[in-house]
């Protein structure tokens, strides 16, 4: 049998084999499981779906964030594109080589895409070669947890593949059996180191070269499924599929044979599996996650990978039909602990930074409803909710006393159940009850009054609106919490809504019933951005501060009100510095999804103090600004803690628009 | 029946309780308006002497081996029958693991009317009792014929129920006890704690409005800086923040410091009637209408865990 | 083991209590009711015991202001059995009342175990568990902190001031007094409850005639008189604090 016939039957029986065991773990690992899990909602907006594929994964734009690595993988990407033919090439020439002859894949004829291909190749090669090194050398931080050396191993795997590629062609330019030699300049400059070798030496480095490359290329294959690589299969689908709606509007509790949430891993939306799947264990949201940042034991990716884990040992146990104590492993308790299920402040900056689009926070809610149904809620938390459940806010004190804190203005602010006004303030429990923020709810009114905004308040009438309630698990409460609202609301008679707190405003917005057909919910910072631009609300100072300021998660990343807060700041004569991490990428204060009713736990640095270092950093600023109540508090909190408070004053924004509109002399940067 | 006031008087391990030197203490005010004398009801087993300081005018004194230490079923059999044959104007009972025990299920019994959380006496022989975390006053005609009251400490002194002189101490046979259906099995000493706060001068004590455990560190450090201790009310010690050995109340210690800073605690009767003795009390509680405030020398109606941040600063500084 | 719990609403003292206006009661117009804090913990204590052995818990409340509430969130908790007293508790009803309403309920339940609160904040006639106990003629043991059952007795932890614990044995069927529960007393979520108001029923048992004699009368009601109130500091926290500070010094202690 001829050398040829061989390799014919070998490329064939490896094509047989690999893919085999490559389809195999596919159907296992994939389709078994993503069967099993909730179905998801319907799938519309085609036309931005396919904008999406063409951002993010043509674009590659979210890998961007991080520059250099971001740039490497975009040029590993379109190589892998670009180069996905030669390998079917590879492999159609193993089967056809029986027939003697060749036969080229449509486009493989053509010069300019051989040239491509050949630059690509080479790019490919300096691209994983800086990738080597940032693994080898620099070791970031963002890996630690990840599977490393599977890292390693397939960035060799592809360097082998580019490297076998570019000698097998330099040799068959050398063999003069290549009619596009002109357009592989990289093949031929690598060909042009062993061309003085003997034809038959070039034969042998062709074939060596071909065995290796499509051996690397096989065992790749097999490697991909249930790894960090499988994103090779299932990113187009998870982009093309990723949830389109409000990033503020958490899907509803899915049930299970009368189970609310998630208890084990195959109870998961289908949905969520792809992103188990989908993780490529890059740590860009372990980065950028308060709580990892603050030594709790949350990481995104962590997070992820051990559900990806689990899924699949449970998808492996519960289709064999043997449990050898895998079925047994509780999801939250052993393979994910409550520390770090409860240690998520929901500010929505890992499913900002994942490139593909890993939905981390909904499986985070999923099994804190469950958690929440079954009971096993720590007592401080416990207690919060007992309280929003009986007294409509977490302080417990009672709901009759909510709106104590208007007796003493004149004239008496509207009651908005009563009377018909423009612009329904939704005070909040913090500006209502806590006597810290006193200060600044006399100024809103301050101002709202000096411009003679047409508005009034909802008095005992309103409860907490259940934003981070709900993100606690607790759905049955959140939608007592709504029921009563939509009550009083919908008795009133208003144009709009405004609020001062940030997290009511994303849920009102984005979760709420709509009223009488639409929903128009304004924060207040963009409220004063529409005044201060249409001319009604004047300044009559220049404040002339250095300031910086701090987006809220719930008004930046959520709802994507980064400007207006930031013209009315200098339209009040500021001038702006940025913190390194402002926009989407702020920090969160640590605050959110109910953090701010649980125990602390064991922190390192909190992530409120770590962000007024980055600030304090900042040469002449002299004043932290924010826009939420929760950021009053714990930046406060933490600017006492650090020991700043003589080199950076905490001011809310209405703070600023009272001084600059000199209401009175209480301007603490005086 | 007689105009006589009777006193249950309440001993632990061979100790007599404050609570019936109070109770000795406020019978002699009723005993004066009905013309009836304080008689102390003392059962035991071989402690006759604990009559010894009794501010009484007689001790009716009931021996029995089942009686050598409390148990419900013990005592109400005993008392029943007294009550039944000497049929006193009142008997007064200590609010408390003891009294509480007993005076309802005599009442019951005996068909007799109770009154319950009572502090004091009147002039005219009303009863003055404490209700709703001591937020609210009631005030009486003593009921007929035989009342039995349980009191709470707090209008009188323990050293005003004691006496130089002993009384005079009458042996009461006491009826067949059998089929006892409450039998004491042993006691458990609580773990000794670092610290016993009843010996401390001064005393951080954190209630409720602490709100998390993690705020009792803010706590920790006040008491560090003024050399004190931290303390805590009843919610504060059952989820587990600080050990029992903390715990100020009626099923805790009694303490007598002399600053006892109050953070967050309302103040309800079984806490404060372990403090009474301090010689200085500082309340703070954002609840204007608090009883705490009703004991306390000074208050202030600010957040505690502000005011306990900035006093630690102001401390360092000074 | 059959085990009934007998709890009641009492003023929530969260709200503002006012006196009416014949000065012998609580303004009742205002009153919001919450569960008795420690029938709270009698409730987590019953629960608590039937996960432990087999057995079945009853609860019986009387029929007052938000009671429904309270019943359905205890069968989410676990109960198995909700009985309503049916009567005129509107306006309060003394524990000598209750104790004779809810006996000859208890009773046709034939329990091993009777448990309820110690006490009750408004229990100007003493609390209603010995009150029962001697009317289903049981033994009562108050102040417990701890129970473990066995078969006809039981052990109770009893406290005692300074931490102090007396274990007692009693002979069941026997009523105890429950200070605190084994565990805090567990969260439910709302869906649950909510869940429990579809799939629960509430028994009513009408009570014909309540009996309170053996209360005290009452001739005023009202608010302590502040005579000896504290002197309040006015101020935000830095004044405050530096008041303090002052004191402090006064007393040697800085």
């Amino acid at each position: 049998m001829s050398y040829d016939t061989v390799k014919s039957i070998v490329v064939l029986l490896a094509l047989l084999i690999f893919g085999f065991i490559f389809l195999r773990q596919v159907y296992q690992l994939l389709w078994l499981n993503l069967q099993r899990g909730q179905p998801g909602p319907r799938y519309g907006q085609w036309g931005q779906r396919f904008k999406a594929l063409i951002v993010y994964v043509a674009g590659e734009k979210r890998l961007f964030r991080i520059f250099l690595p971001g740039t490497a993988h975009f040029f590993i990407f379109w190589g892998f594109v670009l180069l996905f033919p030669t390998i079917l090439q590879a492999i159609f020439d193993g089967l056809l080589a029986f027939t003697g002859s060749e036969f080229l894949l449509p486009l493989m004829d053509l010069g300019p895409v051989a040239l491509l291909q050949d630059l690509f190749t080479l790019f490919v090669i300096i691209a994983v070669s800086y990738d080597l090194y940032v693994r080898a050398i620099v070791d970031p931080e963002r890996y630690q947890g990840s599977h490393k050396n599977e890292g390693v191993r397939v960035l060799i795997y592809i360097l082998t593949i580019m490297v076998s590629l570019l000698v097998m062609n330099g040799a068959r330019i050398n063999l003069e059996a290549d009619p596009l030699a002109a357009w592989r300049p990289i093949s031929m400059a690598v060909g042009s180191i062993f061309a003085g070798l003997s034809m038959t030496a070039q034969v042998v480095i062709e074939e060596t070269a071909y065995w290796i490359h499509l051996g690397v290329v096989f065992l790749f294959l097999i490697e991909l499924p249930g790894g960090k690589h499988f994103h090779v299969v299932t990113s187009v689908p998870a982009v093309f599929l990723r949830n389109l709606e409000p990033r503020g509007r958490l899907p509803s509790a899915p049930e299970f044979n009368g189970d609310v949430g998630v208890s084990k891993a195959e109870q998961f939306r289908w949905r969520n599996m792809l992103d188990f799947y989908t993780c490529t264990e890059c740590g860009r949201c372990q980065d950028v996650c308060p709580s990892y940042n603050s030594g709790l034991p949350l990481s995104p990716k962590l997070l992820i990978m051990n559900l990806r884990d689990n899924m699949m040992e449970r998808g492996a146990a519960l289709s064999s039909g043997s449990s050898n104590g895998v079925l047994n492993k509780s999801l939250v308790g052993d393979v994910i602990s409550e520390k770090t299920l409860w240690a998520c402040t929901m500010c929505y900056a890992c499913d900002q930074e994942c490139p593909l689009f890993i939905e981390h926070i909904v499986p985070i809610v999923d099994m804190r409803r469950n958690q929440v149904i079954e009971g096993l809620v720590e007592v401080e938390l416990q207690d919060a909710l007992a309280n929003l459940g009986r007294y409509g806010n977490s302080f417990g004190k009672s709901a009759r006393a909510r709106a104590r804190w208007t007796r003493n203005f004149k004239p008496k602010l509207k009651d908005a159940r009563k009377e018909k006004v423009e612009y329904l303030w939704f005070v909040g429990d913090y500006a209502s009850y806590s006597p810290s923020l006193a200060d600044i709810t006399k100024m809103t009114v301050d101002v709202y009054q000096k411009v003679d905004l047409d508005f009034g308040i909802l008095y005992e009438d309103e409860n907490n609106s259940g934003n981070d309630i709900r993100r606690v698990g607790e759905e049955g409460l959140f939608e007592m919490l709504v029921e009563k609202n939509m009550a009083a609301m919908e008795k009133s008679n208003f144009k709009t809504i405004v609020t001062t707190d940030p997290h009511t405003y994303n849920t009102l917005k984005n979760e709420y019933p709509t009223l009488n057909g639409h929903q128009p919910v304004l924060h207040y910072s963009e409220l004063l951005d529409q005044l201060t631009t249409s001319g009604k609300l004047k300044f009559s100072k220049k404040l002339g501060y250095k300031v910086t300021y701090h987006d809220p998660c719930y008004l930046g990343r959520y709802n994507g009100v980064y400007e207006a807060p930031r013209r009315v700041i200098e339209a009040t004569g500021c001038e702006l510095v940025e913190m390194p991490r402002h926009g989407d990428r702020a920090l969160c204060c640590g605050a959110g999804g109910g953090r701010i009713w649980m125990d602390e736990g064991e922190v390192k640095e909190r992530a409120s103090e770590s962000r007024i270092r980055e600030a304090v950093e900042l040469e002449g600023v002299t004043a932290f600004v924010v826009t939420c109540p929760k950021d009053v508090t714990m930046y406060r909190d933490a600017v006492k803690t650090t020991g700043y408070e003589e080199r950076l004053v905490i001011m809310d924004l209405i703070e600023l628009v009272h001084a600059a509109m000199d209401l009175d002399s209480n301007d603490p940067l005086a | 029946m007689s105009q006589d006031i009777y006193v249950v008087i309440e001993h632990l391990r061979g100790q007599v309780a404050d609570i019936s030197y109070v109770m000795l203490a406020a019978a002699r005010v009723l005993a004066q308006g009905t013309g009836g004398e304080v008689v102390g009801v003392l059962l035991g087993h071989n402690n006759q002497e604990l009559a010894g300081n009794l501010a009484a005018d007689q001790v009716l004194y009931l021996d029995h081996p089942a009686l050598a230490e409390f148990t419900s079923d013990a005592y109400q059999k005993t008392l029943a029958s007294l009550i039944e044959e000497k049929a006193p104007r009142a008997v007064l009972f200590g609010s408390t693991s003891i009294g509480a025990d007993i005076a309802s299920v005599l009442s019951a019994r005996l068909d007799l009317p109770m009154v319950a959380l009572c502090r004091s006496f009147s002039a005219g022989g009303k009863y003055v009792s404490q209700i709703c975390g001591g937020k609210i006053m009631a005030e009486g005609e003593l009921p007929e014929p035989t009342a039995l009251v349980t009191m709470i400490p707090g209008d009188f002194k323990p050293d005003e129920g004691k006496s130089d002189k002993p009384p005079n101490v009458t042996s009461v046979a006491v009826p067949a006890l059998e089929e006892l259906r409450v039998r004491l099995v042993g006691y458990v000493e609580p773990e000794a704690g670092d610290v016993d706060i009843s010996q401390e001068s001064i005393l951080i004590s954190v209630g409720r409005g602490i709100q998390t455990e993690d705020n009792i560190e803010l706590a920790e450090e006040l008491a560090e800086l003024l050399g004190g201790v931290v303390s805590a009310t009843r919610p504060v010690v059952d989820q587990g923040w600080l050990p029992i050995s903390r715990l100020i109340g009626k099923s805790g210690k009694t303490v007598k410091p002399q600053l006892y800073l109050a953070l967050g605690i309302s103040g309800a009767p079984e806490h404060v009637e372990a403090i009474t003795d301090s010689k200085m009390i500082i309340a703070i509680n954002t609840d204007p209408n608090a009883p705490i405030f009703d004991v306390a020398q000074y208050g202030a109606e600010v957040d505690l865990l502000d005011l306990t941040e900035v006093l630690i600063e102001m401390i360092e500084e000074a | 083991m059959n085990i009934v719990v007998l709890i009641k609403l009492v003023p929530d003292l969260v709200e503002e209590l006012t006196i009416d206006d014949s000065g012998t009661d609580l303004e009742r117009d205002w009153l919001r009711l919450i569960i008795n804090e420690f029938d709270d913990h009698a409730l987590e204590q019953g629960i608590l015991l039937k996960e432990q052995s087999e057995g079945q818990v009853t609860v019986v409340a009387p029929d007052t202001e938000g009671v429904d509430d309270v019943l359905y969130a205890a069968a989410a908790r676990g109960a198995d059995k909700l009985i309503k007293l049916l009567g005129e508790f509107e306006q309060g009803v003394n524990s000598h009342a209750l104790a004779r309403a809810s006996a000859s309920v208890v009773q046709d339940l034939q329990p091993d175990l009777v448990l309820t609160g110690v006490q009750a904040h408004n229990d100007l006639d003493g609390s209603v568990g010995p009150l029962l106990a001697e009317f289903l003629g049981m033994p009562y043991v108050g102040y417990i902190s701890g129970v473990t059952v066995g078969d006809k007795k039981s052990i109770a932890r009893k406290e005692y001031p300074g931490g102090l614990i007396a274990e007692m044995e009693i002979s069941l069927p026997a009523v105890l007094g429950i200070q605190a529960a084994e565990e805090p007393p567990r969260y439910v979520a709302i869906s649950k409850v909510r869940q429990a108001m579809k799939t629960a029923t509430i028994e009513e048992q009408e009570i014909i005639e309540l009996d309170s004699s053996g209360g005290p009368t009452i001739s005023r009601m009202f608010l302590p008189e502040a005579t000896e109130r504290a002197t309040m500091i006015e101020g935000d926290e830095e004044e405050v604090a530096a008041k303090l500070v002052e004191i402090f010094q006064e007393l040697g202690l800085l």
